[in-house]
C-alpha cells in the first residue's frame, strides 16, 4: 500500500501545481501510515525531481522516453497505471489540470478506482469512510464526497493546498519504464502550439492575475493592464465579452464558460461582476475590484475596492508597485 | 456518420445555489434547468458536421429522470434527429459514463461528443471514462473539430497553449468555445421536435463509485474595504502589509 503522486514537469521544472500535489500526497501518505512515491511526466531534470523530497516525497519514478515530453493521453495513462501497480498504490493524487483530469478519468476506469476531481482539502479517513471536499456548482458550493472504491484517485485543484518546503530533504530518482509501444502513442499530438504569455506568466498557474472587462473600452488600452501585471509578476485575463469581440485572445477568458482561476490575488478592472464571471474567479484568496460604478455587483465579492476610473487608477497602482519594489 | 451527443441537464447559470435543510441534496425548488452550456457546442458542431457531410444522424443522449425531457426536446428542436433518455438519476460520473458507453457501443456511433464539463458537478471526467470504457481515444477539451472522411483534426486546449490532434473514428471529444456558435431553436425546429423519436431505456452497469455526504456553501466574504480613488497607491501597501499577497 502506498500513495502515488503524479508530477507534471515542463521545460525541466516541476510545475507549481505539482508541488502542491506532491505535498498533498505526502500528507495523505502520513495519514495512512505509508510513504509517497511520485511518477514524473513531461520534461524533467534529475536534480529537480530529487528536490521533491522537500514536499515529502521519498522516491520519484521517471521514464526518460523522449516521446513522453508532450502529453499523450494513452501513453501517460499506461505509464501511471504501471507505476500504480508497481507501488501497490491505494491512493493516486494528480493535479486538476487538463492533463491530470484527462489521465485521472481513464485511470479510474482501468484501475476500478473511485475518482474525485476539483478537490480542495486533505481527505478525512474516519469510521471506515474516505471523504474529500471538492468544489461544485462552478465555485458556488462545495461537496463532501465519499469514495467507496478500494482505490482512490484525487485530482487536486490548483492553489488550494499550501506546498510544503522541508529544506534539504531529497528524494531518490529511479528510472522506470512502462514498456510503451507505438500504439500507446497513437493519440500523440501532431503539433503543439504555445501562446506568447504576456510577461511570461501562465494564467492557469498564476499566483496573481490582473483582469480587464468592457470598462477598459478597447484593446488599445490594454497596456494599462499589462503594465500593472508586469510590475506584479501577474498573468493577464479578461471577461467573456472582451474575448468574444477579440480585444483579447480566447485563452484569457475566465468564468463559468472560460477557465477557472484561483490565484492569491485577482484584480478586476472595469468588470461588472456577473454571476458567470464570478464563477471562474471566486475562489481567489484576495479579490480587488476597480469600477466607476459603486453599485457594481463585483464589490459584493471583493476584499478591497476602489470606486473610480480605471484609466486614472491603473497607472497609479503600477507606479505604487514600482516604488515598493 | 452517426453522431452521439451527450447532454446534461443543469441549473441555469444565474441560479442561486441552495441545499435541502440537511445539506444532503441540491434544492431544485424554483430552479430553471438548461442544457449544460458546454454541451450546446457539442450539439451544434455535430449538426454542422452532419450537414456538411450531407448524410448521417445526430442522436442526443441524456441520463436523467423524466423531468429532463423539456431540454431533450430543446436539443431536438435545435436540430438533433432523435433522442435517448436513460431513465435514472445521474448518481455519479462513473454511473453516467457506463450508461453512455453502453448506448454508444450498441448503436455503433462514430463520433461521441460531450461538453467540457457539467456546470453543476464540474467533474471533467465523463468523457475520459467513456473513452476508456470503449477503448477509444478521448480528446478533451477540444476547441476545434473538423472531419475529413473518418479522420478528425482537433485542437485541444492545454495550459498555456494548444495541441493539434488527429484521431480516427470512433472517438470521444469534449467541446468548448470557440468551436462554433451554438444554435438556438427556431419555430420550425420546435414544431418538428414534438414528433421526433425519444426512446427511454433503463440503466445498466455496476453503479456509482462515489456519493455525496454533504454540500456546503462557501464562507461569506467579510465585506469590501474601500480605498478612496485619490489615494489608490494605499491599496498596494494594504496588499503587501495586510493581505500579504504581494
Ligand atoms: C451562459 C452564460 C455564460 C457566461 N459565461 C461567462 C464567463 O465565463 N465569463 C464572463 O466574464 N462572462 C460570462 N458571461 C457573461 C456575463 O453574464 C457578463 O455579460 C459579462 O461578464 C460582463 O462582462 P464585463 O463585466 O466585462 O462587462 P459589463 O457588464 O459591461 O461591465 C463593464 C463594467 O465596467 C465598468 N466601467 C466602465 N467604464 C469604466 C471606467 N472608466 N472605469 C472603471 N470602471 C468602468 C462599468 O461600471 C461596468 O461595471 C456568460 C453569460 C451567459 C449567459
Ligand atoms: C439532484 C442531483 C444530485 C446529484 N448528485 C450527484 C452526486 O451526489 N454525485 C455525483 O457525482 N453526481 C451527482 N449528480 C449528477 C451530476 O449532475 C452529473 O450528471 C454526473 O455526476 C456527471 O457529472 P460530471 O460533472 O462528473 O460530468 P462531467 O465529466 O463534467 O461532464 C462532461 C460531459 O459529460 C456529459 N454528461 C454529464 N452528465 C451527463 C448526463 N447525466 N447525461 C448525459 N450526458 C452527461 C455532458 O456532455 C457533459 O458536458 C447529481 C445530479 C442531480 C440532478
Amino acid at each position: 500500500m502506498s500513495v502515488l503522486v503524479v508530477v507534471e514537469c515542463d521545460g525541466g521544472e516541476v510545475k507549481k501545481s505539482s508541488l502542491e500535489v506532491a505535498s498533498y500526497g505526502s500528507q495523505v501518505a502520513q495519514m495512512l501510515g505509508t510513504t509517497a512515491t511520485a511518477v514524473a511526466v513531461g520534461e524533467a531534470t534529475e536534480a529537480n525531481l530529487a528536490q521533491l523530497g522537500e514536499q515529502g516525497i521519498s522516491k520519484v519514478l521517471y521514464d526518460a522516453e523522449p516521446r513522453l515530453k508532450d502529453f499523450v493521453n494513452g501513453a501517460y495513462t499506461k505509464l501511471i497505471a504501471a507505476a500504480a501497480e508497481k507501488e501497490g498504490a491505494q491512493v493516486i493524487v494528480l493535479a486538476n489540470s487538463n492533463i491530470g483530469a484527462a489521465v485521472g478519468s481513464r485511470l479510474s476506469v482501468r484501475l476500478k478506482a473511485s475518482l474525485a476531481t476539483n478537490v480542495v482539502e486533505l481527505p478525512k479517513n474516519e469510521g471506515g469512510s474516505f471523504t474529500v471536499k471538492r468544489g461544485a456548482f462552478s465555485g458556488k458550493a462545495f461537496a463532501d464526497v465519499v469514495l467507496t472504491g478500494d482505490r482512490k484517485i484525487l485530482a487536486v485543484k490548483k492553489n488550494s493546498i499550501e506546498a510544503l518546503h522541508e529544506a534539504g530533504k531529497t528524494a531518490t530518482v529511479e528510472s522506470f519504464s512502462a514498456s510503451l509501444s507505438d500504439a500507446d502513442f497513437a493519440d500523440a499530438p501532431k503539433q503543439v502550439v504555445m501562446q506568447d504569455q504576456a510577461g511570461g506568466v501562465l494564467l492557469p498557474e498564476a499566483d496573481r492575475v490582473v483582469s480587464g472587462g468592457r470598462g477598459m473600452k478597447g484593446p488599445e488600452n490594454w497596456h494599462l493592464i499589462e503594465d500593472l501585471a508586469k510590475a506584479l509578476g501577474a498573468a493577464t485575463a479578461c471577461s467573456k465579452p472582451v474575448s468574444d469581440v477579440d480585444w483579447r485572445p480566447h485563452h484569457e477568458h475566465v468564468g463559468q464558460t472560460g477557465i477557472t482561476v484561483s490565484p492569491n490575488l485577482y484584480i478586476a478592472c472595469g468588470i461588472s461582476g456577473a454571476i458567470q464571471h464570478l464563477a471562474g474567479v471566486n475562489s481567489s484568496k484576495v479579490i480587488v475590484v476597480i469600477n466607476k460604478d459603486p453599485e457594481a455587483p463585483f464589490f459584493k465579492a471583493a476584499d478591497y475596492g476602489i470606486v473610480g476610473d480605471v484609466f486614472e487608477i491603473l497607472p497609479k497602482l503600477t507606479q505604487a508597485v514600482k516604488e515598493l519594489n | 456518420m452517426k453522431f452521439l451527443v451527450c447532454i446534461s441537464n443543469v441549473p441555469d447559470t444565474t441560479t442561486k445555489i441552495t441545499f435541502t435543510p440537511d445539506n444532503k441534496e441540491f434544492n431544485k425548488a424554483g430552479v430553471q434547468f438548461v442544457i449544460n452550456p458546454w454541451d450546446e457546442y457539442a450539439l451544434t458542431r455535430a449538426i454542422e458536421l452532419k450537414e456538411a457531410q450531407g448524410s448521417g444522424t445526430v442522436t442526443v443522449l441524456n441520463v436523467g429522470e423524466a423531468d429532463t425531457e423539456p431540454n431533450i426536446r430543446k436539443a431536438l428542436a435545435i436540430g438533433a434527429d432523435d433522442a435517448i433518455r436513460v431513465n435514472a438519476a445521474p448518481k455519479d460520473a462513473y454511473f453516467v459514463a457506463e450508461q453512455i458507453a453502453a448506448i454508444a457501443k450498441e448503436g455503433a456511433y462514430d463520433v461521441i461528443l460531450m461538453g467540457k464539463e457539467s456546470i453543476d458537478y464540474n467533474g471533467f471526467q465523463v468523457h475520459g471514462m467513456v473513452g476508456e470504457l470503449l477503448g477509444i481515444p478521448t480528446v478533451a477539451p477540444a476547441m476545434k473539430l473538423d472531419m475529413s472522411g473518418n479522420t478528425a483534426t482537433l485542437e485541444r486546449e492545454i495550459e498555456g497553449g494548444k495541441e493539434i490532434v488527429e484521431v480516427n473514428t470512433p472517438f470521444v471529444a469534449s467541446c468548448q468555445q470557440p468551436m462554433c456558435e451554438p444554435r438556438i431553436p427556431n419555430m420550425r425546429g420546435i414544431m418538428t421536435a414534438r414528433t421526433k423519436p425519444l426512446k427511454v431505456v433503463e440503466p445498466t452497469g455496476e453503479g456509482a463509485r462515489t456519493s455525496v455526504a454533504e454540500y456546503a456553501l462557501p464562507p461569506k466574504k467579510q465585506g469590501v474595504k474601500l480605498i478612496p480613488a485619490e489615494s489608490a497607491g494605499e491599496l498596494i501597501k494594504l496588499l503587501r502589509n495586510e493581505a500579504k499577497v504581494i
